[in-house]
């Protein structure tokens, strides 16, 4: 019961989150809604219920995420705004002039380690920060969220090179697998298949679940630190590109477009 | 005689023992950068990241952000060639505390040629907001100016070299962000230098004073921030400027001088280094001649100025 209660909740946050999101992109004009819907469930699932964000003794984040597809910044704000890092108010300045919240995430926001956005150099940054957690003995996970379509950055697969010589146990790395790209499947534009055993032959426990299910997350992510934790991990999560408004779900247009006032009066009610 | 690159594998020995929180990447050249003896002696704070800067640039990162006291190496070509936007989009857009030292830069990387010569990094670097750059001259210079970015926050690119350079510098010297040395005091001239040019530029000083020439020396070790103020005084107080560098000229220290005077005072400047060309292979002494980054060379441009 007080699990169904806290998927209820959490829920919640996801549908709260997705209507900022479609205001955000809305009021700027511009922005990246399908992938940032695509991986709310992930966010809120880490940010409300499975990390620690809280400070330790040197003042460092106990658990860390990195989001390495940066251009779902509209979904990253909304979640740290849900946690109290950025001011509710400040949400519909994104992608302004006169704003902090850059249209890629910048460590100048609250709440961001790293900046992030060109894609593929992300997970290097989560290693070397699993890696600082191992050197020093400190409790803590490490989280990173990829892009399918990132996928075909090589640096990427340098990273899990790394990720697997090191051991990397407190690394949970996330896969947004939505399959979409700005210029069509991942599997048209560069063959983004058989991911399973790709990470499984570079020395990765594999996990793979229906992304947009927070239970499955939730459930994943204790795997990865129970019976699953002698090595790295990765999670790839089955995702609906623009998931939650009907006319974007696996729309490859709606990868970085904003929407008009009736696409938004539309999305809105949808997410009554 | 010491390179610049075993002065800086003798600082990580030296200050490693001492800070515990140094680490220190390489890129499957350990032997070459010369941070193996590090490796040897503090195994579990030196990180081989194999043959992929990018990803050493960005787990170095993730480890400064984590309050790691950073040195990350390889040769010039590779840190700040193939890690380029790793540099700039990860380490310095985040304004990350990192030291990249990077080796083997210009033609003095020498038999290895073109591939391997970066005669564009300083261009590189400088066009990065909020980066710094420093270029050692001798082993003193090396080890005070690594110690001195110990205290600074943020990115720093330090661009040392192979070969042996001759000691141009003593103990009491002292080096600081945005600082420059300045060898005598002639009124004829000044020869800008940094890294392995500065001895090469105190060379032709001697021989230009035997000819009556009187020039001073102007070593930029710091490139970004630089001296401005020194370059005004000289273009001020002397008569030609000449710039030396192995590297080439279009972004170089010639570029760096010729903004300032662009802007502040406005004098002719003789840029000497590599005229936007490939390097080639062939060992550092004879391709200095063949480039013309030589105190034969620096001492023809006074005689006929």
């Amino acid at each position: 019961m007080e699990q169904e209660n806290n998927i209820k909740y959490l829920e919640n946050i996801c549908k709260n989150v997705r209507k900022n999101i479609v205001k955000m992109i809305y009021y700027a004009k511009s922005g990246h809604p399908g992938g940032s819907l695509s991986c709310v469930e992930i966010l809120v699932s880490l940010y409300k219920n499975i990390m620690n964000i809280t400070l330790d003794e040197d003042g460092k984040r106990i658990d860390k995420f990195i989001l390495s597809k940066g251009h779902a910044s509209a979904v990253y704000y909304a979640v740290l705004s849900e946690c109290g890092f950025i001011p509710k108010d400040d949400l519909l300045t994104f992608r302004k002039y006169d704003s902090y919240l850059e249209g890629h995430p910048s460590n100048k926001i609250p709440g961001v380690d790293v900046s992030s956005g060109s894609l593929g150099q992300g997970l290097s940054v989560a290693n070397g920060m699993a890696l600082s957690k191992k050197l020093d003995n400190k409790e803590g996970y490490v989280y990173c969220l990829l892009g399918d379509g990132e996928l075909e950055e090589g640096q990427i697969w340098e990273a899990l090179m790394s990720s697997n010589k090191y051991n990397l146990n407190n690394l949970i790395i996330f896969v947004d697998h939505n399959g979409l790209q700005i210029d069509g499947t991942t599997k048209d534009v560069k063959s983004v298949d058989n991911l399973d055993k790709k990470f499984e032959a570079f020395g990765l426990n594999v996990q793979k679940i229906n992304g947009n299910n927070i239970n499955e997350i939730i459930n994943a992510v204790k795997n990865a630190k129970d019976y699953l934790n002698d090595r790295p991990n990765v999670i790839i999560a089955d995702t609906v590109k623009g998931k939650g408004i009907s006319f974007m779900e696996n729309k490859v247009e709606w990868h970085g477009k904003a929407l008009n006032d009736e696409e938004l009066q539309i999305a809105l009610n949808e997410l009554k | 005689m010491k390179s610049t690159r075993k002065a800086y594998g003798e600082f990580l020995v030296e200050t490693g023992s001492k800070n515990k929180n140094i680490v220190v990447f390489d890129a499957d050249l350990a032997k070459a950068t010369c941070t193996i003896d590090f490796k040897n002696k503090f195994p579990n704070r030196h990180f081989d990241m194999g043959i992929s800067e990018q990803d050493m640039i960005g787990t170095a990162c993730g480890m400064a952000l984590s309050g790691k006291k950073v040195f990350a190496s390889s040769f010039a070509m590779f840190a700040a060639g193939r890690a380029y936007e790793q540099v700039r989009n990860t380490a310095a857009y985040s304004h990350v505390d990192i030291n990249i030292c990077a080796t083997h830069s210009g033609l003095g990387v020498g038999e290895d040629g073109a591939t391997h010569q970066c005669i564009e990094d300083i261009a590189l670097m400088n066009v990065i907001p909020d980066m710094k750059i420093f270029s050692p001259a001798d082993d003193i210079a090396t080890k005070k100016i690594l110690n001195e970015c110990l205290m600074l926050e943020g990115p720093k690119y330090i661009r040392l070299g192979r070969n042996e350079v001759p000691d141009v510098y003593s103990l009491n010297d002292n080096f600081r962000l945005g600082g420059s040395n300045t060898f005598g005091n002639g009124v004829d001239g000044t020869i800008f230098a940094t890294g392995a040019t500065v001895s090469i530029a105190l060379d032709a000083k001697l021989i230009l004073k035997s000819f009556g020439i009187d020039v001073r020396v102007v070593d930029l070790y710091s490139i970004k921030p630089v001296d401005v103020e020194t370059i005004v005084k000289c273009a001020s107080e002397t008569k030609i400027l000449v710039s030396v560098e192995d590297h080439n000229v279009i972004g170089g220290i010639g570029s760096v001088v010729s903004n300032v005077l662009c802007e502040k005072y406005p004098k002719k400047l003789v840029k000497i280094g590599v005229q936007d060309k490939f390097g080639k292979s062939g060992k550092a002494d004879k391709l200095y001649e063949l480039y013309g980054i030589t105190k034969e060379n620096i001492v023809r441009v006074f005689k006929e100025s």
